[in-house]
């Protein structure tokens, strides 16, 4: 990438005296993660299409606490927390949305209590209003016929009930959306949750994420849909390991933003 | 007359429901070693729930085969039961067959009773051989093995028992017999019994039949059968929230507060009244909360959560279902202590975690909530396995080595990798 995107920070809004229209968080994994930082720019150039105004933490946002908190740290993540709210607070933020369901589950649910209480949405949720409101159009454009499979992230999935809102995008694609043994309710974890994205298995027979590779490429996808950059992550590695080459894993937002050639 | 039945039905009517009760009130006091839970959400969706999850049977359905057998067992065990009503009136006044008086009604009912009888049998019958003959691997796992095997059957030879004595009783009652209305099953198996003393085959029937039911509501307390009461209390405080949403620990909140506060003096003495700070997590079931304990009593050990479970699946240790087996065995085991010694804990230098639950377990969890989702009750074994992971990182520093790296990388610059934070929007330029 050669052009510079334009990504606001909530500091240069406040210091010309304005509001932005929603928060990105960009979290953790989207802001230092290689492949994760391409579903970043893919929703950042959504939201510019789509005329939103928009604005980000930058070096104010720090890790929510999620993967403290799941490994058993309840100080750690509380101390994350109480200071993410003070800045959120301070810029007196109302309504967030991320591209991580980790940072959407902990923010939406887990800040509350603790003074910190938003109107958070996953960014599949938010392209999805963009869309109903008439203020983002989706082209199936080279999308248009292809197999896509949509893997549910647990904490966007069974965690808070999102099923659909993926699937509504998707099907805009004019795709072909095909689901797994095991999808929605059921669907099976990648194998990252509950901070297992920073060690090593526990010793068993098998890797989740292969097994979870596996039930996907039993729906013989051309596309591996994910909404979570650690289910990316995980998808990849199992994609790397069994069917290099044949299977593409996107995020929802870079399917979007590449059919519009973004 | 000869009131010497009616005295002896009495007396073991009074001794069989009077254990129960005892062995209930045992029950409800283990429970009670667990701290108070947060019962949020308004009471309302409680009782909605348990109507849905437990009365309803809804969840159960999710795996057909088992779902619909076990509503038919379910169904017909409630059911049925009504028959229990009569049975207790006719022994303590010695009547025979009191409803009879209510007309064709009454051989309407019989009837019922007696075709789901034979439905239960069958479905009885069938699980039996899932649990025995079909290898379904949920039933294989090496939790199952010894007691919980052979308490599933034990259960299952029971109910086969009941149904039997009940069509025999019907089937040898010459009275009912004759008015031929109701004995919709039992008809068949009557003329097998001719030549027989069959008023005595009957009136034998009849008590087996009730003191095998007296038997197995005693079995309950000491069974993962007592699901059939408690997945109603289960389902009724079963959690509201969002299933992503693990609860705040306050003992934490007040800790983070008082480090945020600017105008805390550092070097204060601490107050007088100043309580020990609770314990951060669990290392036994005293740590737990009542609902956690109430959800280990209600587990039947039917295995969805750990077939669901993806660590479980792919071979770790991890069986959410042993998480709830461990901890009630370990309750009970408290439980007996306490009575041992006259009311107190004696600590006997055992523990629920490394005891029971090994940090292995623990640690394979990827807290999908997928045994949450799976569970036919609403029960959450994700919320015990987190409350011990607190216990290991806060109490005793014993997380694994990379998650200490991950944490300290979170401590000392907002992410769980080693990146600065100042950096965090150099994205934008790449």
């Amino acid at each position: 990438m050669s052009d510079v995107l334009k990504v606001p920070t909530m500091a240069e809004f406040m210091a010309q005296g304005k509001q932005p229209e929603v928060l990105f968080w960009v979290g953790c994994a989207g802001s230092f993660d290689d492949r994760a930082k391409k579903i970043t720019k893919a929703f950042v150039k959504l939201l510019h299409k789509a005329e939103v105004d928009f604005a980000v933490l930058g070096a104010e946002e720090s890790c929510t606490g999620d993967p403290a908190k799941r490994a058993g740290n309840e100080f750690l993540f509380q101390m994350q927390a109480v200071t993410n709210i003070e800045v959120l607070n301070a810029y007196e933020v109302k309504k967030i949305v991320t591209a991580c369901p980790h940072c959407f589950n902990t923010l939406k649910n887990e800040y509350p209590s603790l003074g910190g209480d938003y109107q958070v949405m996953h960014h599949t949720q938010f392209l999805k209003s963009l869309l109903d409101e008439g203020r983002l159009t989706i082209e199936g454009g080279k999308f248009t016929g292809k197999r896509i499979t949509f893997h549910d992230p647990c904490y966007l999935g069974r965690a808070n009930d999102v099923y659909e809102a993926p699937r509504d995008l998707i099907k805009k694609l004019d795709a072909e959306l095909v689901e797994m043994k095991n999808c929605r309710k059921k669907g099976l974890c990648c194998g990252a949750g509950g901070a297992q994205m920073f060690k090593d298995a526990e010793p068993g027979n098998k890797e989740v994420n292969i097994e979870r590779t596996e039930q996907a490429m039993e729906t013989k996808p051309q596309i591996i849909a994910a909404g979570c950059p650690f289910c990316n992550t995980m998808m990849t590695d199992g994609v790397k390991n069994k069917a290099e080459g044949q299977i593409e894993v996107m995020d929802v937002a870079e399917l979007i933003a590449n059919a519009n050639d973004l | 007359m000869n009131f010497l039945p009616n005295v002896i039905f009495a007396i073991i009517l009074f001794i069989g429901i009077g254990f129960f009760v005892k062995n209930i009130r045992k029950l409800k006091r283990n429970i009670y070693l667990g701290k108070d839970a947060n019962i949020s959400g308004d009471s309302k969706t409680r009782w909605k729930n348990m109507a849905r999850i437990a009365l309803g049977q809804s969840k159960m359905v999710s795996r057909p085969i088992s779902g619909i057998l076990h509503i038919i067992v379910y169904i017909g065990f409630v059911i049925i039961n009504i028959e229990v009503l009569e049975i207790i009136i006719d022994g303590l006044f010695g009547t025979h067959r009191i409803f009879s008086g209510i007309g064709s009604l009454y051989g309407v009912l019989i009837g019922t009773f007696e075709i789901l009888a034979a439905l239960v049998f069958i479905a009885v019958v069938i699980f039996w051989f899932r649990r025995n003959v079909v290898k379904i691997k949920r039933f294989l796992s090496s939790e199952m093995k010894g007691w919980p095997k052979l308490d599933g059957n034990l259960i299952l030879y029971f109910e086969i028992v009941l149904m039997g004595l009940f069509i025999l009783m019907n089937a040898t009652d010459a009275e009912f017999q004759s008015m031929n209305s109701g004995n919709v099953i039992s008809q068949f198996f009557a003329p097998m019994f001719e030549g027989y003393n069959i008023h005595l085959i009957e009136r034998v029937a009849w008590w087996m039949h009730i003191i095998g039911i007296l038997i197995f509501l005693n079995y309950l307390y000491y069974s993962k059968h007592l699901h059939i009461l408690l997945a109603f209390p289960n389902t009724y405080f079963g959690n509201l929230n969002p299933k992503g949403q693990f609860n705040n620990l306050e003992a934490v909140t007040n800790e983070v507060k008082l480090m945020m506060d600017p105008n805390v003096d550092p070097f204060a003495a601490t107050a007088d009244d100043a309580s020990v700070p609770d314990k951060f997590g669990a290392s036994d079931v005293q740590d737990l909360n009542k609902i956690q304990l109430l959800n280990a009593y209600s587990c039947t050990e039917c295995g969805r959560c750990t077939s669901e479970c993806p660590a479980n699946q792919t071979g770790k240790k991890l069986s959410p279902r042993k998480i709830m087996m461990d901890t009630r065995d370990r309750l009970v085991e408290v439980g007996r202590n306490i009575d041992a010694n006259k009311g107190t804990f004696v600590d006997d230098g055992k523990q629920l975690l490394g005891d029971y639950i090994t940090n292995e377990e623990l640690w394979a969890c990827t807290s999908c909530n997928a045994c949450v989702e799976a569970c036919p009750i609403s029960i959450d074994p994700l919320s015990i396995i987190l409350e011990m992971r607190r216990y290991l990182v806060m109490e005793q520093s014993a997380a694994p080595m990379e998650l200490n790296t991950m944490m300290s990388n979170i401590e000392n610059n907002g992410a769980p990798w080693p990146y600065n934070q100042m950096d965090r929007l150099n994205w934008k330029n790449e």
